[in-house]
């Protein structure tokens, strides 16, 4: 099954599906800016305010989801030793960080109508602040260090250090007392969020995640094009 | 109408300000992915055109190197 993740293979396969995935991306975008924007209701509590949710949600479920790929791939990249899980994880650590920046701007954003402050230092917010420095310093081990097995090493084990972050941001608004909400949106049991919230949420979740795919796909064949390019010095 | 979208009751300016910074994001995003594509693909086919000819057979052979240079924009040799 390695086998078939092969760059050459991943080049060819991605050429063709790119513009494909844009044009998805554009059109699902614009239903849910339409639908977060304009078609769903305003909360009895917030107001529009609420509308900020239909960004930032998405945002960090991508961030901290590509977090924990970026992860499990570290590890499998330490047991199998193959070269192209790291440099999936690396393709697609950009967008996992851009992500996990706009959770944290448009949260504080959200905060201050809200709780009346930018800033608070909760669990959940601190350790969604640390899951950035975590991105931060796994894209900073591909620049900083020059030899690539040092780059593969450090930056794996920094992402796998990493991944104890994730079930603490998630389980934060549980475990500790913080003026983050708990989760309304689950996955085992009856979420708390009415169906025409639902709705966009889900729809702006499709968007980011096309957008992230695609992002991923660019950054992938750069990659590839650097190795190639590489390999055109031994022949 | 207009006003209500605009306004929203006074928290307008938070909600474009959140999503005018997420689409802010999200074309630098793409604009810096593209051009650190394309500038490595520029790169590649400089390299490709540089070698001598016996070379640049041997390449030929490999379809991902033919691919490489097909998907270059504005590149002439």
């Amino acid at each position: 099954m390695l086998k078939n993740f092969n760059p050459n293979k991943a080049f060819f396969l991605t050429t063709k599906i790119l513009k494909t995935l844009f044009f998805i991306f554009i059109i699902i975008l614009i239903i849910g800016l339409t639908e977060s924007l304009w078609i769903s209701p305003e909360d009895y509590k917030q107001s529009h305010a609420v509308r900020i949710m239909y960004v930032h949600v998405p945002a960090a479920w991508i961030s901290l989801g590509i977090f924990t790929f970026i992860g499990i791939l570290s590890l499998f990249n330490f047991i199998f030793k193959n070269k192209n899980f790291s440099l999936i994880a690396k393709s697609l650590s950009t967008s996992g960080f851009v992500f996990c920046i706009i959770a944290l701007v448009t949260g504080s954003i959200w905060g201050y109508p809200t709780w009346g402050t930018w800033w608070v230092w909760d669990a959940r917010i601190t350790s969604m602040l640390l899951l950035s420095i975590f991105y931060l310093m796994y894209i900073l081990s591909w620049k900083v260090f020059e030899k690539n097995i040092n780059q593969e090493k450090i930056s794996s084990i920094i992402a796998i250090i990493g991944m104890i972050n994730v079930p603490i941001i998630k389980f934060s608004v549980d475990w500790w007392n913080t003026l983050h909400q708990n989760a309304t949106v689950k996955i085992f049991s009856k979420s708390s969020i009415h169906p025409s919230m639902m709705l966009p949420l889900l729809i702006m979740t499709v968007a980011f995640a096309l957008f992230s795919l695609i992002i991923f796909i660019m950054e992938y064949r750069a990659e590839v094009v650097k190795l190639k390019n590489k390999g055109l010095d031994r022949l | 109408m207009i006003n209500q979208l605009f306004l929203m009751n006074g928290y307008g300016v938070y909600v474009w300000s959140a999503f005018g910074f997420t689409i802010f994001c999200f074309i630098s995003l793409y604009l810096i992915t593209k051009f650190k594509l394309t500038r490595e693909q520029n790169k590649f086919t400089k390299k490709f055109a540089g070698l001598p000819q016996a070379k640049i057979e041997l390449a030929k052979t490999q379809k991902i190197n033919k691919e490489i240079i097909v998907n270059t924009p504005n590149f002439n040799f």
